[in-house]
Order: C-alpha cells, then structure tokens, then sequence
C-alpha cells in the first residue's frame, strides 16, 4: 500500500492503496469517475485516455502510483462552469460520434494534441489520433472537430 | 431484413408479460394523456399475437401534464441515432419542438415487448407507427382543445405545443393545459393521415443528435458506469477453446487475495472482487486444467469443410432456363468467392450488472434484444419472467454483436449465487472468444454475357451467407439462386468451430462482394466500362438513378478495366435501399498495401427523415466497412481464437480514412428505408474492383489483405472458361 496524493479535475485527492493497481480502475471504482472507458486493457484502442500533467496517457496500463503529485484531468473536467470545453462543443456540432463509446478518450487525446500543437493539420490530427479506435466510424468528422476546436482556441480563448 | 428473414429469426422463446394492463401503465406513468400503438408491422403484429400478447400495442407515447412528450419503446440506442430520429418524427406529428420529446428506451417494465434493434427496422417499421400515433395524439389534443375552447375541432389547428383557433389564434391552449389532471388512454388503431413531405418542418431536417452533450462530457451511461452499493466486479474462469472441458482448478491462490470471493456453480467459475483489476489479477492466480479437443480445421480449411457440410440448398429466385443460358454464352465467367470470419469488435466490451433479490431481478445490459435477454436471465436462475427487469443504458456500439446475452446471464447467475449486485465486463480477449462471429462464406458463380455484352446466364450459390442481398438485381433472362447452409445470421447446421450470427447487414456483405465482382470480371472481359456494362444490364430505375448519381459526384470517365487508375464501382440494395459506391485506391505494387483515397457513395433510401443523421451511417459504413475489406479476418485453429486483441485483428484508423463524399438520392415517393447498413454492403467489391483497375489482380476472398493481393498480382490474370 502507499500513500498517493494529486490533483484531479482541480481538486485534491488522496488514496492509501496498492500502487501498482491501473489508474483507469481506481478513477472508475474507487473515485466514482466513469467517463474513461475500458476498451483493449492493452493500451491498444484509447478509450481509457487522461491527461496526467498535460500528456495523454492509456489509464489502463498506467500504474495509479506514477500519478503521484501530478495533476490529472479526466473528460469530467474538461467543461468548466457548466460552459463545454472548444472540443467538446466541436464534437457535438460536428456530430462526431456515434455510440460514444470512444468518445471521452478521442477528446482527451485531441486535448494534449492541441496543448503541444495548436494549429494542427489534418494530418496531424489523424497521426495524433491513430492509437485511438472508433469502430462507429465518425473518423471524418472527429478530424473536422478537432480543426474546429483549434480555430476556436485560437489566441489562447479556451 | 426483408419479412421472409424475419421467419428464420426464432420467435418460440419469448414469453411477454400478460400483466401490463391499460390501469397498470396509467398508474405506472401517473396520468396524462398516453397513446398505445402498434410497431407498425402486420408480421410482427402476428408474431406476437402468436405469444398470446394480451393488449394491441407494443409502443406507447404519453403527454405529461408539464406539456413534455415521453416515447417508449423496447428498441435501444447504440450509436446508430435512433433516439434523435423517432424523436423526430414524433415531434413533427405532434407539432411539438424536438427537444420538448424525451426517449425511454430498452426497459422492460416500461416499454412494451420489442424484438429488438437490427436490421434496420427502426426507421422502416417503428418509424411510420411512431408517427400515426404522433397524428392520433394531435388529434386528441384538438378534441380535447374544441371542449375546452368550445371552438369545432375542424377550426383548430397546431402549432410548437399549443392548440388554437385558426381564425382567432389567441384561443388556445396549451397541450400541457389539456392533459393537466387527465388520464386518458387511446389506441392508434386506424391508419390517421400522415403529413405530407412537403409539410415537414421537423423531419428531412438534420439535427444533432440529442445525446451528444452527455456522450462528450462523459455523464453518458453505459451499462458499466451503473454503481450499486456493495456490488462486486466478477473475472470469469475461461477455457483455452471452445468446446474445452475444465478438468479441475485449483482456487485456493486466489482465495488467499484480500477480499476475494471465488464463486462456483458447475463449470463457472469466477472470482469476485469490489474492484475489477483485482478480480483478474486473482483469477490469474487460478491454475486449472482443461480437456482440449483435437484441432481439425482452421481459418485455411475452413471453406472446403462448409462446402462439405452446407446440406440442401433453398432457392430464392429463378427464371428462364440455364440450359438456354448456357446455349447463348459467348464469354462465360466462372468463379468463387470466399470470406474469412469477421468480429464485430463494438468498442464497449459485452457488460452487465446484475442484482438478483429474493424472486427479483434486475440488469443493466449492453444489449440489441432487451426482452429476449428478460426471458434468457429468467430461465437461467430460475424466475418468472416478470420479475425480471432489463435496463438498456447507452450501448457503446452493437452491429449485430449484442443481440446474444451471455454476460447478462452470467451477472445473474453470479449475483444470485453471491447474494451481491455483480458485474461482468468482458475483456476484449473474452470479446473475441465469445463474440457470434460474421460467418465465414462462400459464393460460387457461373455468369455469361452474349456477343453484346448483355448478360444472358447467372448460376449463383451462396453458402453460409444466407438471401440477403443474394438476389440480383439485373436484367438477366436465365438465372438461379441458390441458398445454402443457413441463413447469415449463423443459425444454419452446426458446421462453424464457434458462434456466428448477425453482423451489420447480415449476409449482404458477402452477396455484394461477391455478385459485384462477378459483373466487373465479366464487364473487364466483354472490354466495357465498368459503369456503362452495369447500366446496359439494368433495368430497375432506382438502381440505374444511384449509379448514374455516383457516377457524376464522382466525375467517371468511361475505360475498360484494368485502366492504371485504380478505380472501382459496385451496387447494391439493402433494407429497402439502394446503393452504388465508386472508390480510388492506390497499390504498392511491392508490399500489395492499399490506401483508399477517395470513395463516393450515392444512397436513395426514400423519404429521408435526418439527412445528416442519414449522412454519418454512410460515412460510418465506408469507414467500418474499410475493415471487413482489408485486414479484418479471425485467423482460428480449431476452437482456439488466435486474435484476441486489436494488435492483430486491426480495425480502420484514421490514416485509412479516404476523402469521403455522399450523396442522398431524392425519392419522396417512396417511404423512409434503412440507413444503418445498405452502405456498408459495397466496400469488399468496390476496393476489390478498384484494385483490378489499378493493378489487373483479382482478389476472390475477403479480407485482402496485403499477403492475399502480393499472391495475386502474382497469379494474375484470371481463370476464365
């Protein structure tokens, strides 16, 4: 067991429990946040993606002990004061989902993309989103989203 | 699905609950004006009152005294967008606004029996129900307003919630006002008249969809967010193969886990744990031991053992005579058309919860068939089906894969056995081992054209892939179609290793690919362009209206095949609805890798209820469709799955996405027709077609993969007689 505090969603959080154990199942179980979803358990399909200190990482395979003084932010974070986040508004005029399985990690992983590189390409955006797996293919349309989102975000309106 | 599938679907076990009475829903619903109706399907309707269904509807909508319009209805939403378009026709009816309508969707205490949600049904059948009980609510609403108003109803009319005096449009009242302190209940029974296209305001509008805001801030529940106090999170003790027999196991080292309980009744075994990560770790601490049967075929000799064992076949149309057929050949083409086992791979695992109380149940399931799963769950442990309740939370994609309910079955055995709510999560290896599998396929065609290239012979022979879409749809003076080895939906003789069953457009996949490329080996081989020899052998309109609509958005030139240019065109029609696909693809003619580039699809699907909505199914059906055509096979041997995970069973990704365009063929005439599936139906032939065009190699089995088109190209030209 060890102790672990960080930052979640903006609010401080503190664990005693086996470090070892996935992030993804403590943020789902023990902290009651179920927007990262379960899709491979191998870091194979996105669907488990956060942010931990601005990086998207596959929860599923992330040991929660590595967040640790961190600051983590889950898809129930992202809207501020009940205003949507520019991607998410994005997804939803774009109607860039289907089943929404995918959905909070596509954003999240679109999230750090857009911190390191805020005017990205469409190519870009495909290549920073190759590891995350839509099997509804609305493809085309998350790519629009997140050029969307990226125009809006412009001169740092967030 | 046409009515004569719905007959291979298996009615028999499904028992519906005679309690729910007209006082029942009254007192369930807590007033209001409710109006019951049918599905909209004279088969189903027989289908049901075959069940000795004690009422006459299986939907029903209410007008809350608040004003707000509630639907229900047994069918569920996984992705597909039916929540937003039957809101939708049920707003235009009604005259209210969209967002004024709610869905309650896959309950089965609340919702009439459903058969469930395939085959495009929801749009073709449930939709025109949806809409005359919208009408009939109206025009009770109007009835209700003349007493009120004391105004003749012929002088009222509606408008965004309200009904009033078309002469004097300050009377009025609301319909919130109207059904205040009422209870009143009414069948749509007779046919009440429809708005006409011309008058729609709501519907053939696109709107966003109505679960968008939920599903990107991650408030959306899928049936694994759902918590209950105390409950559990199972990991389930699998064989290595199907048909494997567990020996013996050995607990004990998992027991010695904080917290774990180990659960055994016959051959399930499982742990259970509060958190699932450690449940699977302690099942991995289980050492057991299973009888592995011998393995005798595998995913290479497959095909000949479905040959061997596909028994009698079914015609499904003939005319002429082949003989006569035979006689008239000038250029005849003689082929065979294989497909690998597909998964469906919905990125949400199958999941359920489960709470069994004394003679109660109640599940929270990802599922297509809510109320096959209520009498499934009630069955396994042992209860009367009507205390068995199944919620349908969102569902995170199903393509035909949730209509069997193992894991439900599963999170009630084990909640029964615990005394605890228990969840079962499949892991995307159990996703793989247990999912109904598309059927592997093959289709075996002997097709002849005469001197002018008009087609005078089409011998055709579909095995495991069931009708659907197997009869073609050109002008043909002697031709055959035969049905072998079961229907497409897996339920032919036991001659799969494993589980198959309905996969997004079931069977017409595997007609399409094949029937398409039969038409382009034999245009290539008359010396036609692929287009032009299509229309020459046609003569349904509708078809020849979308494949002249896709050949324009595209900007087709006319070339014989194989041009270099590596262009493909392929049609079909499914669920009512016609389709026609050309794509460009470019072959690395030395690994035999693909890229689409660009794919057109031109769709007429009748009255289009949410263009838009109609728009991303067919983006999502070229997109997921880009799989089955290229990479997605499950390589098996024996009972033995060796794809477990998405490392090598690979699903589209966004570099594979191509310029997608569509275009929605206008046909007010004809009433709204599936759109969840028709477009998916094209992608084998039309890659196939384009990979001919760009490199002169034909490929016979799906997927074609890059190892199949480097044999290919090696191999080619084809075979012809």
């Amino acid at each position: 067991m060890a102790d672990i505090s960080f930052t979640l969603n903006g609010k401080g959080v503190k664990l005693s429990i086996d470090g070892s154990r996935p992030l993804l199942w403590v943020l789902r179980t023990d902290l009651g946040l179920t927007g990262a979803k379960f899709g491979c358990g191998q870091s194979l399909c996105g669907a488990c993606t956060v942010i931990v200190d601005n990086k998207a990482v596959r929860s599923c395979v992330y040991p929660v002990r590595q967040v640790d003084g961190k600051e983590v932010l889950t898809i129930e974070g992202l809207a501020k004061d009940g205003k949507l986040h520019p991607l998410q508004e994005a997804f939803t005029k774009h109607d860039a989902l289907q089943c929404g399985f995918c959905t909070p990690g596509m954003i999240l992983n679109a999230y750090a993309l857009l911190l390191r590189n805020p005017q990205p390409t469409d190519t870009e955006i495909a290549d920073a989103l190759q590891g995350n797996v839509c099997r509804c293919g609305a493809h085309v349309r998350i790519v629009k989203a997140v050029k969307t989102a990226a125009e809006e975000m412009k001169g740092g309106k967030k | 699905m046409d009515r004569k599938e719905y007959n291979d679907l298996d009615f028999t076990d499904i028992t519906v609950d005679p309690n729910l009475t007209r006082r029942d829903l009254l007192k369930l619903l807590g007033g209001g004006i409710i109006i019951l109706f049918w599905s909209g399907d004279d088969f189903l309707l027989a289908a049901q009152r075959g069940r000795e269904y004690p009422e006459d509807f299986n939907a029903y909508l209410r007008i809350a005294e608040n004003g707000r319009i509630t639907c229900f209805s047994g069918k569920i939403e996984m992705g597909q967008g039916v929540i937003t378009s039957l809101a939708q026709m049920l707003a235009e009816e009604l005259d209210v606004a969209l967002d004024s309508v709610d869905m309650v969707m896959g309950d089965t205490d609340l919702c009439p029996w459903d058969m469930g949600t395939f085959g495009s049904m929801s749009t073709r059948f449930f939709g025109p129900a949806v809409r005359a009980a919208g009408a009939k609510a109206r025009t009770v609403l109007i009835e209700l307003a003349a007493e009120q108003l004391k105004v003749p109803a012929e002088k009222l009319t509606t408008k965004n919630g309200v009904v009033f005096d078309k002469e004097q449009t300050d009377k009025k009242v609301s319909y919130a006002e109207l059904a205040k302190g009422k209870a009143i209940v009414r069948t749509a029974k007779e046919q009440p008249s429809l708005k006409k296209p011309s008058d729609f305001s709501v519907m053939g509008k696109s709107f966003l969809r109505t679960d968008a805001k939920e599903k990107v801030t991650g408030a959306a529940k899928y049936s694994g967010d759902i918590r209950l106090d105390g409950m559990l999170y199972a990991a389930i003790l699998r064989p290595p193969a199907h048909d494997a027999k567990l020996k013996n196991a050995d607990t004990s080292p998992a027991e010695k886990i904080d917290g774990v309980k180990v659960v055994r009744d016959g051959d399930l075994v499982a742990v259970l744990h509060k958190n699932p990560d450690i449940a699977h770790r302690a099942l991995d601490e289980i050492k057991a031991e299973f009888d592995v049967p011998e393995a005798k075929i595998d995913d290479k000799t497959i095909f000949d053992h479905l040959l061997k064992n596909a028994g009698k076949g079914n015609p499904v149309s003939q005319a002429g005579d082949i003989s006569k057929g035979v006689e008239l050949a000038e250029i005849t083409v003689e082929q065979k058309y294989l497909n690998d086992y597909v998964a469906h791979a919905a990125l949400e695992t199958h999941t359920a919860l489960a709470q069994v109380e004394g003679n109660k149940a109640t599940v929270w399931a990802s599922t297509q068939t809510p109320f096959r799963l209520k009498d499934q769950v009630a069955e396994a442990i042992g209860l009367q089906a009507e205390n068995v309740r199944i919620f349908t939370p969102f569902v995170g994609g199903g393509f035909g894969g949730k209509s069997a309910g193992q894991q439900a079955v599963e999170a009630a055995r084990l909640s029964k056995l615990s005394g605890k709510p228990v969840q079962v999560a499949w892991t995307r290896q159990e996703e793989f081992f247990y999912d109904t599998f598309r059927p592997a396929a093959v289709v075996k065609i002997k097709s002849a054209t005469d001197k002018a290239g008009k087609i005078v012979l089409w011998d055709y022979e579909v095995y495991f892939a069931g009708q659907r879409g197997a009869q073609h749809f050109y002008d043909i003076p002697h031709h055959r179609t035969v049905a072998l080895g079961g229907s497409g939906f897996g339920d032919g003789p036991s001659a799969h290793p494993f589980a198959t069953g309905a996969w997004r457009a079931p069977g017409n996949n595997t007609n399409t690919f094949a029937r398409e490329s039969q038409i382009d080996i034999m245009a290539s081989q008359a010396g036609m362009d692929p287009v032009e020899f299509r229309l020459k052998n046609l003569k349904d309109e509708r078809m020849i209206r979308v494949l002249k609509a896709v050949a324009e958005k595209f900007g087709w030139k006319p070339a014989k095949s194989p041009s270099g240019r590596g262009l493909g065109v392929a049609c079909g029609t499914d669920s009512g609805t016609y389709v026609a696909h050309i794509a460009q693809v470019d072959v690395d003619k030395n690994s035999g890798a693909v890229k689409v580039r660009r794919v057109v699809c031109a769709q007429e699907m009748g009255i289009v209820v949410n263009p838009e909505g109609a728009t991303i199914q067919i983006e999502g059906c070229i997109t997921m469709g880009l799989g089955y055509a290229l990479t997605e096979g499950i390589r098996f041997k024996g009972g033995r799955i060796l794809d477990a995970n998405f490392d090598t069973y690979e699903l589209p990704r966004f570099s594979w996405v191509p310029q997608i365009e569509t275009v929605l063929v206008k046909a007010d005439d004809v009433s709204p027709q599936g759109g969840g599936e028709p477009a998916i139906i094209c992608m084998g032939a039309v890659i196939a077609n384009a990979i001919h065009d760009a490199t002169g190699a034909r490929l016979l089995q799906l997927p074609m993969t890059a190892q199949r088109i480097r044999e290919a190209m090696a191999a080619k030209p084809t075979a012809t007689t």
